[in-house]
């Protein structure tokens, strides 16, 4: 049987928060069927043997739930592109590769709650009519892949996974699956062909995975977080769910706090919440009453935002986006004025291109250019026309690359050139700069990926 | 035509059928959208940027070759946006990219060196250290230079694709990606080189040119590959009278941009060390070096000699010689010679076929039709080893256009892994497989039969009329051996049939015949080697040899004339699929002259050279259209380089067949009989070393 899983928090959640997703997350054992089914589980599921297809893919629609892994894309449409009445096996793939650096949501719903992830798939298989799912979860998230396969044989057990299940001849099987390391594998194309046993490579799109997605046949592929929300609005229904966030968002989004804050954490909070008070109310402000510097709304992958830019400013999709930036995958990065902003830069860029997948030219050449630069700028040997080169690089990236890995690498660099110019000067001839303090992310000492000329 | 979709590229406006992606579109206006990840007939990558457009209502950039055309788009190539996305490209390219064009092999026929020069800066901005990896060895004809690669992955889709070998792949990722060979640290392979030939820059070289020369310090010599029977165009690149390459040039062959390791690196036979390069003579019971005057004069008087005491000739010709060669030489023995005692090694029953198929001249298949066919049947062969063009053909025609491939043989082929149905035979069981297989040839729209050696005799005929009872449209390919053998037949190397398949009347001695016959005079073995496992029983005859090299018969002849290999000489070759090619001279061998010359210089010696007509392959080959049937194909396609096909008899031919003389030798990629003994590159790689 299970072991004890020690509850999340000992705190109760904070006030502002709202409590769905993560309700379990604080009972003992909460990963187990049994705490499961004693609070509510597979009751959604068995709510949705009742309902056809289409009234399951209306609710969500009606939800306005947007898709949690970071594009944001109306899950009730993208169920709707799945053809049901194809010939062809159907899949449900869930995306646990949950890479973003700032990111670590799926994580905690994985490891407090898998059962919840199997009802949102059930639920959607229903609604495709689909007989196989599988989970593909990073391999570095490989403690979890015990726990589901746990979870998926207690499924298999009770009933709720296999042949006939409770007795109303649908079938499904779930199978957890390992990826191997690589970030270009949260990709959707790329994650199916990992899952095939191919390299991770990003495939020409259209066709869409809805379409032709997991060993060519239609798939609904979503992240992790998007399939546990699905019990919900089959239980509340879409219209309530929705009501929980704002216009075109609907629902809650486990929102993970980490940089400069004092009670960084993961917290479920609507949709439309405010970044003021996410800051400074929820993450319990900055420590040392630091001023905040910069701020990454959703993942490493999104244009860096001032502080100036940050007030009045909301926690949904159209409000980032009229910033010029994107609410992404809910990884708030918050850093203070201690932070060194030439270092953030290269750390993200050292990131992207240690995970490039050297597909394509611009990618794989740009994401390395850069990173050897912004070392020499860090290093204090940057001059000074090359600051706005970092800029036009990053720009003949930006848009031009096979998959979104480019553009992700190229956003953050591009908006922190531009809005924090002057600490690139500053660093110009400076040599023997004074070691800041520490910022949010380790920079100093990773050595270069093997291989890597300098 | 309807249902074209209209759209603008650079304001003209196209039409084009639905699905066609820009990017030919625009190629096909005369627009360049200029790429190095495309390539024609292979999947699509998306992988390297360079293809770039502009397309109206579409925020972002487009991949003119991924975009497939669509009613009313507008597309632009030729706007600010575009010229800074391929620049931009080209600078990332270039940022490790060694700059060693100097002393590149693919400086001067380089894409990457074209693109920068058309698309690119004209100064890098690039201060940091490159990325770079030691040069690798793969095979003796492979080397893989990493820092120069692009990663466009056009060699590992032609290996896995084009080829159906697969031999290629990625390791690593991001900038230390690698495109790497199968086995690790080497290939194991067809060693084809078709990966070296598609490769846009320099990352792949060819062992057997590399640091040889400059590209555009060679003349290019497109003409025929003397090897196997499909005939593929190869270029010969020559400086100073050698060859230093052979490739794939200008792509314009029936091959396409095909070519196996032997059209590609075989031809180094021509230089081997033995090559014969002056006639011998036996003096004392030793072959000594003579002048051609005194060989020349030594032959005609013993053939005048033999010929005036009614004398046995024996006439041994060749399947690599050309269709002049041995048109003149079945003329010589008949008419100069008095003998249908005329032979040559005789690989498939083509005889068989044509009668079985009597007046139906279409029913012979091209390599073209093989690309186009809805379905082809393999039957009795290993075309990927074998017959390596048509089984690229066929690989082609089922990618391109899902054609369905059968297979009948008796053990696995390569053909298998795409095939719809597979089916195994026991020996000499391969129509009562086929019949097996009816159910779903019947329901096929048109077919083509290839078919080997062990289909002959009466055996084609029942294949003939199985193909017939399916009531649909079906074409044959009979499987022959060498580059001419297919010539041979044609031109009446035969005892029983004259050119043309008209029957001689009197057949002669065939080569078994004429080596146990205790009478023969003369044996005159041009470009063959009967006595290689075999002997002549007549032991005073008077053997006279033509060939390149020493053989086993050369060495046991009176004279040897050193004859011009295919790569040194003009005429005409039929391939396995009755197409006539022209070769072209490349290079002369020093005191080699070609066999038609040797031939007509006899005739002349002998003063016989009035009755047998110039001998120079122009005006043979004016005599052959003008008089063997099927042959009078249009002469400025074989002028130009381009193939015909003939069709050599309408009707019944009115000889027996002699299945009894059909044997393949079976060559495989690494084994050309006589002359893929003398060439090093067959034996340099693994795989021919591993031959038996």
């Amino acid at each position: 049987m299970f072991a004890s899983h020690p509850p999340l928090f000992s705190n109760p959640p904070h006030p502002r928060e709202v409590i769905m997703l993560s309700k379990r997350f604080r009972l003992p054992n909460s990963a187990s069927i049994d705490t499961f089914l004693a609070h509510g589980g597979y009751r959604s599921f068995r709510k949705a043997l009742e309902m056809t297809a289409d009234e399951i893919i209306a609710e969500v629609k009606t939800s306005n739930l947007r898709g949690r892994g970071g594009a944001g894309f109306p899950t009730g449409l993208k169920m709707g592109f799945v053809p049901r009445n194809s010939p062809k096996p159907k899949y449900i793939v869930v995306n646990a590769d949950e890479s973003e650096p700032g990111t670590c949501k799926d994580r905690l719903l994985m490891e407090y709650d898998p059962h919840s992830l199997l009802e949102g798939m059930l639920i959607a298989a229903r609604a495709i009519d689909a007989k196989k799912g599988y989970i593909y979860i990073r391999g570095e998230y490989r403690y979890l892949i015990h726990i589901l396969d746990r979870a998926i044989e207690e499924a298999y057990r009770h009933g709720y996974l296999g042949r006939n299940i409770l007795g109303t001849g649908m079938d499904f099987d779930a199978y957890t699956h390992s990826g191997a390391g690589a970030y270009e594998c949260g990709e959707e194309s790329a994650l199916l062909e990992s899952l095939e046993g191919k390299r991770g490579v990003p495939r020409i799109k259209p066709p869409f995975p809805a379409q032709v997605g997991a060993f060519q046949c239609p798939t609904m592929l979503s992240n992790v977080e998007t399939f546990c929300s699905i019990p919900y609005i089959v239980e509340m229904g879409g219209k309530a769910y929705a009501d929980l966030g704002v216009e075109k968002a609907g629902g809650t989004k486990l929102t993970c706090l980490t940089g400069h804050l004092n009670k960084p954490g993961v917290y479920e909070l609507p949709l439309g919440f405010p970044v003021d008070q996410l800051i400074h109310d929820v993450g319990g402000g900055i420590p040392g009453g630091r001023k905040l510097k910069a701020f990454i709304p959703g993942g490493s992958s999104c244009p860096v935002l001032t502080a100036k830019e940050c007030e009045g400013l909301t926690m949904d999709y159209d409000a980032m986006a009229k910033r010029g930036t994107m609410l992404g995958s809910g990884g708030v990065v918050v850093m203070d004025e201690s932070t060194d902003m030439v270092k953030v830069a290269l750390r993200i860029m050292r990131f992207y291109q240690h995970e490039s997948c050297g597909w394509c030219i611009p990618c794989r050449e740009g994401t390395t250019w850069l990173r050897k630069m912004l070392q020499r700028f860090d290093e204090g040997l940057g001059r000074r026309h090359e600051i706005a080169m970092i800029g036009e690089l990053a720009k003949n990236m930006l848009g031009r690359t096979f998959c979104a890995l480019g553009d992700a690498a190229a956003l953050p660099t591009i908006s922190i050139v531009e809005k924090f110019y002057d600490e690139f000067e500053r660093k110009l001839n400076a040599v023997s700069a004074p070691v800041p303090a520490p910022g949010p992310f380790p920079v100093l000492n990773d050595p270069p990926p093997l291989g890597v000329g300098r | 035509m309807a249902n074209l979709v209209k759209f603008t590229i650079d304001g003209r406006e196209l039409e084009a059928a639905p699905g066609t992606l820009v990017i030919d579109a625009a190629k096909r206006a005369g627009i360049e959208i200029p790429a190095f990840c495309y390539y024609e007939g292979l999947s699509l990558q998306g992988a390297c940027r360079m293809c770039m457009v502009e397309v109206e209502r579409m925020p972002k950039l487009q991949t003119a070759c991924t975009l497939p055309v669509a009613e009313g788009m507008v597309v632009r190539t030729d706007t600010p946006q575009v010229a800074q996305a391929r620049k931009g490209t080209l600078e990332f390219l270039l940022t490790n990219h060694p700059l060693d064009c100097p002393v590149c092999d693919k400086g001067g026929e380089c894409e990457l060196q074209d693109m920068v020069f058309r698309y690119g800066a004209g100064e890098s901005r690039f201060t940091e250290i490159k990325h770079h990896v030691d040069e690798k060895q793969w095979s003796p004809v492979v080397y893989f230079d990493a820092p120069r690669c692009i990663l466009c992955y056009r060699c590992v889709r032609v290996c896995d694709e084009g080829m159906g070998v697969g031999a290629l792949g990625v390791v690593n990722r991001g900038v230390v990606a690698e495109i790497a060979p199968n086995h690790g640290d080497h290939l194991e392979c067809d060693e084809c080189g078709m990966c070296i030939d598609i490769c846009p820059v320099g990352a792949l070289t060819s062992g057997a040119y590399r640091y040889k020369t400059r590209p555009w310090e060679m003349e290019h010599v497109g003409t025929i590959c003397t090897h196997c029977s499909n005939g593929c165009r190869t270029t010969l690149g020559v400086r100073n009278n050698q060859i230093i390459r052979g490739n794939n040039r200008d792509s314009s062959g029936i091959n396409g941009e095909f070519l196996c390791i032997k059209g590609r690196y075989a031809f180094d036979f021509y230089d081997h060390p033995d090559r014969l390069q002056a006639p011998l003579m036996k003096v004392n019971g030793k072959l000594e070096p003579v002048s051609w005057s005194q060989a020349l004069a030594a032959v005609a008087r013993k053939f005048s000699d033999v010929k005036a005491r009614g004398g046995n000739f024996g006439v041994i010709g060749s399947n690599r010689t050309t269709n002049e060669e041995n048109f003149y030489l079945q003329k010589f023995a008949r008419q100069v010679l008095g003998t249908n005692n005329l032979d040559h090694r005789r690989s498939g029953d083509i005889v068989s076929l044509l009668d079985a198929l009597h007046g139906q001249q279409t029913a012979l298949a091209t390599t073209a039709d093989l690309y186009q066919a809805k379905a082809v049947v393999v039957i009795s062969a290993d075309l990927a080893l074998e017959h390596p063009l048509l089984s690229w053909q066929i690989r082609a025609n089922w990618r391109h256009h899902a054609a369905h491939v059968y297979v009948v043989t008796t053990e696995p082929v390569r053909e298998d892994k795409y095939s719809v149905n597979a089916a195994r035979c026991a020996p000499g069981q391969e129509l009562e497989t086929l019949q097996a297989l009816r159910p779903q040839l019947v329901d096929e729209p048109e077919l083509i039969f290839v078919f080997g050696d062990t289909i002959k005799g009466e055996k084609v005929r029942k294949l003939v009329e199985f193909g017939a009872s399916l009531g649909k449209p079906v074409k044959y390919v009979c499987l022959v051996d060498y580059a001419n053998s297919r010539g041979a037949m044609d031109m009446g190397l035969t005892p029983e049939l004259l050119p043309g398949y008209r029957a001689s009347g009197m057949p002669g001695l065939t080569i078994a015949e004429m080596l146990a016959a205790e009478d023969l005079d003369v044996l005159w073995v041009v470009g063959a080697n009967p006595l290689a496992g075999a002997s002549l029983a007549a032991r005073g005859a008077f053997v006279v040899v033509q060939d390149l090299f020493l053989t086993e018969t050369a060495q046991a002849a009176d004279v040897v004339f050193p004859a011009c290999s295919a790569y040194e000489k003009n005429g005409t070759v039929t391939n396995v699929t009755g197409e006539v090619q022209r070769l072209k001279r490349a290079v002369q061998a020093m005191g080699t002259k070609p066999d038609l010359e040797i031939i007509g210089l006899l005739a002349r010696e002998m003063g016989e050279a009035a009755q047998l007509g110039p001998w120079s392959a122009d005006k043979v080959f004016a005599e052959i259209r003008a008089t063997v049937p099927g042959y009078n194909v249009p002469l400025p396609v074989i002028l130009t380089g381009g193939a015909a096909q003939t069709s050599p008899v309408n009707g019944r031919v009115e000889a027996p067949a002699r299945p009894e003389l059909i044997r393949s030798a079976r060559n495989g990629l690494f084994s050309s009989g006589t002359l893929g003994r003398y060439s090093n590159v067959l034996h340099s790689v693994l795989e021919g070393r591993r031959q038996p």
